[in-house]
């Protein structure tokens, strides 16, 4: 007896109307897609209000988020026996650009995150190991018995900090954790047993003291300006200053789009990419806060709830890692603005201005989508 | 057997992972709730404080910018100061119609055109939101109050008072000092945002630039509670900022001036430094520039006038002209002789104008050969050599020299290198080796290289802070002083972190110092002695002198002559005519100034150099003893 035996007994395969068949087709998920084209129209219009009426910036971003659908949907046509057999070699890959923005890099504010071809186009391996990363782990794991015994989650580990590793000396200590954490979930996922999630999470907080002395000094200062925004108003603290102002002074119902007097007038800066809750906040209030996350949770609780129906272990972990990362990046960037994580460079995802980072996550949502459709 | 266990692992799987992921989503629901209370209490709880924050009685963080630190030269003379200027700024981003403003303005005071047309070019340019451009930079006291009765119909108008970058000395300390320029867009990629805040200026070329972290000082702030209308209530909290540190450089004003006036607009360059500590009493390059122009910028019209005018006024040829040091290099290939034991002072060779390598065709004359039609030096040992500048004793003895130890010996004197403490764009020039030739030029070295060599032409190339260098260190009898701006400051600087000094020149007894010392000395001092025995500096700076100075001057190719041709002043372009240099110091036996004067295309070293180096140490000795100083112009205000 072999799973497809089992899976023909199921109910529920009767007459489907044509235009269910169209969509089974298309490989879409309604819910998800609902969801997801919700938070990017929301996020459109609130940007719209975020760069002063800017038509250009709007223009542009907007033919960005098509251009990511787009990318969305085209991803979801392929199988997931792709992934499945190309999964060690897209992590490699994807580790040797990495380790290459090292040696060749661009440099760009002091840091070196972009590869370049000359002529073509310049992109960052680190972004696209966000999903490299949870795709290795998760062909490593599939195969093997689960719960995984202690060696094969040292390899997983070792999987995961490698290409973290190589992130942090770029340096993007923000991504190269984003990237730790998609790694981790899937072991997690894979019923790591909690007692050795007890036990790293027990080393890091006595490694804390040492690691702080590793921080930089300015990211030392955007720890302790968390605390205390307050002694570095002209430095640090500013940002976070200006985006508590501009969320708390907008109250339950907001002062009205396009009328945010902190975001319009630019004292808060980054207020179109980093910081935009801050004008959802401002503009729309409590309940356009609310509103964002109730799209973030039907979004994040669809794809869960659906890598759980996945027909295989390697199906299951990418999906479900795929789904909890996105999740963190709506809470680091969230709770950084709103002055509860210090400030570090993550963008309010599918809403903030800027393509790569929409392009990940709706290729994400695609493989989702392409997985989740078929029935192997 | 393995297929029933697999089919039982593939639903405990399913069972453990719907159990992780609920226990995941547990804790996303958690988390979820956190950001839904942070909302709650920001929004709900503490609205009223932000709301009243952000609305009616505005509390604003303004930052105040530090005022720069003020550069004196070692006099206590201002080369760079601060003035207060009173300006009409206008804030693009809260005008409502351009034009009719600037109508409106143009009735209550006067305008001119032209302040109207660079306003226009201003405003196209980059900068920061919210920042104003100046439309009309000087106010007289009744405009302002004519602007402050009208200023509530003016919208997006603002009289600002600030400190703006004066160089009082105009174009003397261009090159030296350099000059500050607005902040650009581009800047602040690169600088701490926190510290720019406010700072509209930031430095740009020379002391200005690499002092800018000490001149810029630290930003304060004030935190303050405004009206609806944006008027100033009450200040809540002022944390001062703190001033730049004022910088005083080894720069003498006076001696600059001096060093000028002989330049007399030829296209050259200078570099004086005091031989005790390396400190750098003149720097010019000229022809120069004004660094005011530069502080608020100019039109393209002026700009693209300075950049490609043919005599380029922007080069800092003192530490970035690379030049052939021509027969100034004589001394170093003789003190390289002298440590190899190639040659010693009383070894004498027959000096017949020209020399060849045995074997080969090509004939290298001797700089005789045409202007005193002497047919050579004579009889000539190594003291001969450097006071008549012989040729042929050099060109017979580096062909016994091996070009690589000759480069590692000419690095003891400050060449192929930046030795400068806090000069970071100095030119590090150029020391020919085999190595260097193979891959620049793709070929052997040939003996014929040697040749050239060792009269300084060829490949060898130096800046004139270079040449001054290597006579600092020939004055100081073989030890090191590193060339420096800085004389003093408040405070320790950050920058200028005393870099230890290049070792002492090894392998020259105290004898062979003063000897070569001696032989500088005659280059200068030696006259009366009848044609060809004088030394060759002589008839043009050798007489009425009250001290004694060791020098040695240098006539440096610029173009190839070929082979058999003469070189003829008259022929030639005048930017082909050959470089003059003059390299001395003083007073011989207890050096207190060593000077490197270089005039392009300007033809003899000695007569043309070596005048403008002695007016420059007549000044200096005799103002030490005196310690009456003698003053520069100050540039009339504008």
């Amino acid at each position: 007896m072999t799973d497809r035996d089992f899976e023909r007994r199921l109910p529920g395969t009767v007459e489907m109307s044509s235009l269910a068949r169209r969509w089974a087709k298309s490989h879409l998920d309604p819910i998800l897609l609902f969801g997801l084209l919700g938070i990017v129209a929301y996020g459109l219009v609130v940007l719209y209000s975020a760069v002063g009426k800017n038509q250009t910036i709007f223009l542009n971003q907007a033919v960005r988020m098509l251009f990511a659908v787009c990318v969305m949907i085209i991803v979801a046509q392929i199988h997931p026996r792709i992934y499945l057999r190309w999964a060690p070699f897209v992590y490699l890959g994807g580790l040797i650009l990495t380790v290459a923005v090292l040696l060749n890099g661009i440099e760009v504010k002091g840091s070196k995150r972009w590869l370049e071809i000359p002529g073509l186009f310049r992109f960052q391996p680190s972004e696209f190991m966000k999903i490299a990363v949870p795709l290795m782990v998760a062909w490593f794991l599939h195969e093997r018995q689960l719960p995984p015994s202690l060696k094969d989650a040292a390899i997983s580990a070792i999987i995961v900090i490698a290409p973290a590793i190589a992130i942090i000396f770029q340096p993007d200590l923000g991504t190269a954790l984003l990237v730790l954490f998609a790694g981790s979930v899937v072991i997690i996922l894979g019923g790591i047993n909690w007692k050795w999630i007890a036990y790293v999470f027990a080393a890091l907080a006595t490694a804390t003291p040492g690691l702080w002395l590793l921080l930089k000094d300015y990211q030392k200062q955007r720890i302790l300006t968390l605390f205390n925004p307050e002694s570095d108003p002209l430095g640090a603290g500013w940002n976070i200053i200006q985006s508590k102002t501009a969320i708390g002074s907008g109250g339950i119902y907001g002062k009205g789009l396009f009328e945010g007097t902190q975001s319009q007038l630019e004292f808060l800066p980054e207020s179109h990419t980093d910081f935009i809750i801050a004008v959802i906040g401002e503009e729309l209030g409590f309940m356009g806060i609310m509103f964002l996350l109730t799209l973030y949770c039907i979004v994040i609780s669809r794809s869960i709830y659906l890598s759980v129906q996945a027909s295989d272990t390697f199906q299951r972990l990418v999906t479900g890692a795929l789904s909890f990362t996105f999740f963190v990046y709506v809470f680091v960037n969230i709770a950084m603005v709103m002055g509860m994580l210090p400030v570090v460079g993550v963008p309010l995802p599918l809403v903030s201005y800027g393509g790569s980072s929409a392009i990940t996550l709706l290729t994400g949502f695609g493989i989702i989508m392409g997985v989740i459709t078929r029935k192997t | 057997m393995a297929n029933s266990l697999s089919i039982k692992d593939s639903f405990s799987e399913r069972q453990l992972y719907a159990s992780r992921s609920m226990s995941l989503g547990l804790l996303v629901l958690v988390m979820f709730f956190l950001l839904i209370a942070r909302s709650i209490q920001l929004q709900v709880v503490e609205y009223d404080a932000y709301r009243t924050r952000s609305d009616e009685n505005r509390i604003q963080v303004e930052p105040i910018a530090p005022s720069r630190g003020l550069i004196y030269d070692r006099h206590g003379t201002l080369l760079a100061e601060n003035r207060p200027q009173v300006s009409l700024m206008i804030v693009k981003e809260r005008v409502q119609d351009l034009g009719w403003l600037l109508d409106e303005i143009g009735k209550l005071i006067e305008i001119k055109p032209t302040s109207i047309e660079s306003f226009w070019r201003k405003l196209d340019k980059p900068r920061r939101p919210l920042e104003g451009v100046p439309l009309k930079t000087v106010l007289s006291e009744s405009e302002q109050a004519i602007l402050a009765v009208n200023r509530h119909r003016l919208k997006g108008v603002e009289v600002v008072s600030e400190l703006v970058r004066f160089y009082p000395f105009g174009d003397l300390f261009a090159h030296s000092v350099g000059s500050v320029r607005r902040i650009s867009p581009g800047d602040l990629e690169r600088l701490d945002l926190a510290e720019y805040r406010a700072t509209k200026f930031i430095g740009r070329r020379g002391v200005e630039s690499f002092y800018e972290e000490t001149l810029h000082g630290i930003s304060g702030y004030r935190r303050i509670e405004t009206d609806a209308h944006g008027m100033v209530q009450r200040e809540l909290e002022v944390i001062d900022a703190l001033s730049g540190q004022n910088l005083t450089l080894q720069l003498d004003a006076g001696l600059q001036e001096i060093a000028v006036n002989a330049l007399d607009g030829r296209r050259g360059a200078i570099v004086a430094i005091d031989t005790r500590s390396g400190g750098i009493l003149v720097m010019l390059s000229s022809p120069s520039y004004d660094p005011n122009d530069f502080v608020e910028g100019m039109t393209t019209v002026q700009f693209s006038k300075l950049s490609e005018s043919k005599d380029t006024p922007m080069f800092n040829r003192a530490i970035n002209g690379l030049y052939s040091p021509g027969s100034t290099y004589k001394p170093i290939v003789a003190l390289a002789g002298i440590a190899d034991n190639l040659v010693n002072w009383k070894e004498e060779i027959q000096d017949d104008g020209w020399f060849q390598i045995p074997g080969e065709d090509r004939i290298y004359r001797d700089w005789g050969w045409t202007v005193e039609d002497s047919g050579g030096q004579g009889k000539t040992n190594l003291r001969r050599a450097i006071y008549r500048s012989s040729n042929v004793f050099f060109y017979d003895l580096v062909t016994r020299m091996d070009v690589d130890a000759l480069a590692t010996f000419s690095a003891n004197f400050g060449y192929g290198f930046n030795s400068a403490i806090d000069i970071p764009d100095a030119s590090e020039g150029l020391v020919p080796t085999r190595s260097w030739k193979k891959s620049a030029k793709g070929s052997a070295w040939y003996l014929g290289d040697n040749v050239n060599l060792g009269i300084g032409q060829g490949d060898l190339l130096v800046t004139p802070l270079q040449l001054a260098t290597a006579s600092t260190v020939i004055a100081n009898r073989g030890s090191w002083v590193r060339p420096k701006m800085l004389l003093a400051s408040d405070k320790i600087v950050n920058e200028a972190l005393s870099r230890e000094a290049p070792s002492r020149v090894e392998g020259i007894s105290s004898a062979d110092w003063e000897l070569l010392i001696d032989a500088m000395e005659d280059v200068v001092h030696r006259g009366n002695r009848g044609l060809g025995e004088d030394g060759t500096a002589w008839p043009y700076i050798g007489q009425n002198i009250n001290y004694r100075m060791a020098g040695k001057s240098g006539t440096a190719q610029v173009v190839e002559i070929k082979q058999g041709d003469e070189y003829d002043e008259d022929d030639l372009d005048e930017y082909n005519r050959k470089h003059a240099w003059f390299t001395a110091f003083a007073p011989a036996d207890n050096p207190s100034i060593a000077i490197a004067v270089l005039v392009e295309n300007g033809g003899g070293g000695s007569s043309v150099a070596g005048p403008i180096a002695r007016a420059i140490f007549d000044a200096h000795l005799s103002s030490d003893q005196e310690q009456v100083k003698y003053t520069a112009k100050l540039r009339p205000d504008r």
